[in-house]
């Protein structure tokens, strides 16, 4: 499908990374485009399992290592505006939720977005992407409808499709391929191990790095 | 983090002994674990910044190693721990990374808070 027009753009996930894997193609996209985007990303990972054997961090210089990742990876997607929120990875879910809805309202009202791209509620697997995912969907749902921003939201549980169907947002990101292998390269720490991998899938024919899919959230009211 | 030699992470755990000090404890088996495998019964825990006095610290030979913790009122333990470093805030990191390099369990003791 085709792009649709936006004037700005909040991505809010909880963990440096997660953009990538779901959305980095459509940000550098829209980037190309002149739209304006603003990353929120709630914590810098400080949970990450993966220290290398022999190890190349600490559960302490993690956060550090993951900062950097982050921002070169801002540096891929072309945003400008990326904002850590200073929450601590695998804690979202337990901090109050009036607090995490009134985070997402701030942002909001600051940045008037037309387009919000977070976790899908219920489907998000990680407990912070869906304390993230119900953050923003509650914050959106209580807004005037007129006003509510699109919310494209990004579903990767095993049950995702047999009972949500297939995602009706399918975003063709082959021209900016490249972009997306930078940005998940950028998060090195995380995908160092993977990065074989997806050479061999693409070398292989594999196109899942041709499409962003994303379920275009459904206000019931 | 350099794989544990038993001596040397005994005389760092005894250098903190009969002082107050902070701890991170923490075992996971991942968030995914269950995305990837059903089967799998996803537990761990997690304290951060907990305030402790132990008087005993024992480390026990069997690889990966055990750590042990004995306070006035009750114990603090480590199963799993594989690597350690005192880092440049002066604080025992200890850790057990599995196989494949991720964290399974860590203990970490500081006479500092720890960050957030």
């Amino acid at each position: 499908m085709t792009l649709q027009p936006q004037r700005q753009i909040l991505v809010v996930f909880p963990h440096p990374d997660d953009e990538a894997f779901s959305s980095a193609g459509t940000i550098r996209l829209y980037r190309n485009m002149g739209v304006p985007v603003t990353y929120a990303c709630l914590t810098l990972g400080e949970m990450g399992r993966n220290l290398g054997n022999p190890p190349f961090a600490t559960r302490e210089s993690l956060p550090e290592i993951r900062r950097e990742e982050l921002k070169a990876a801002c540096k891929h997607m072309g945003i400008e505006d990326l904002r850590m929120m200073g929450l601590r990875d695998k804690t979202v879910e337990f901090e109050d939720d009036e607090k995490m809805v009134n985070l997402v309202k701030d942002l909001i009202d600051e940045l008037n977005p037309s387009l919000i791209i977070t976790f899908l509620p219920g489907y998000a697997v990680h407990p912070d992407h869906e304390a993230t995912g119900r953050a923003v969907v509650e914050a959106v749902r209580r807004m005037p409808k007129e006003d509510r921003p699109t919310l494209y939201t990004v579903g990767f549980a095993n049950n995702t499709v047999a009972e949500k169907g297939e995602p009706n947002i399918e975003i063709d990101i082959t021209s900016v391929k490249t972009d997306k292998v930078k940005t998940l390269q950028a998060h090195a720490s995380q995908t160092a191990w993977m990065i074989e991998d997806y050479q061999k899938r693409i070398d292989e024919g594999d196109n899942w790095l041709d499409k962003e899919r994303f379920y275009l959230f459904n206000f019931e009211d | 983090m350099k794989e544990v030699q038993i001596d040397e992470l005994q005389e760092l755990l005894n250098s903190f002994a009969n002082k107050d000090v902070y701890i991170h404890l923490e075992t996971t088996n991942g968030a995914y674990a269950t995305h990837f495998d059903e089967k799998v019964f996803n537990a761990g825990a997690f304290i951060r910044n907990a305030k402790i006095r132990y008087e005993l610290a024992k480390i026990i030979e069997d690889t990966p190693h055990r750590v042990g913790l004995k306070m006035e009122h009750g114990w603090v333990y480590a199963q799993g721990i594989t690597h350690y470093e005192v880092d440049e805030k002066g604080r025992l990191l200890m850790a057990g990374l599995d196989f494949t390099g991720k964290l399974a369990v860590a203990l970490e003791i500081s006479e500092t808070p720890f960050s957030y």
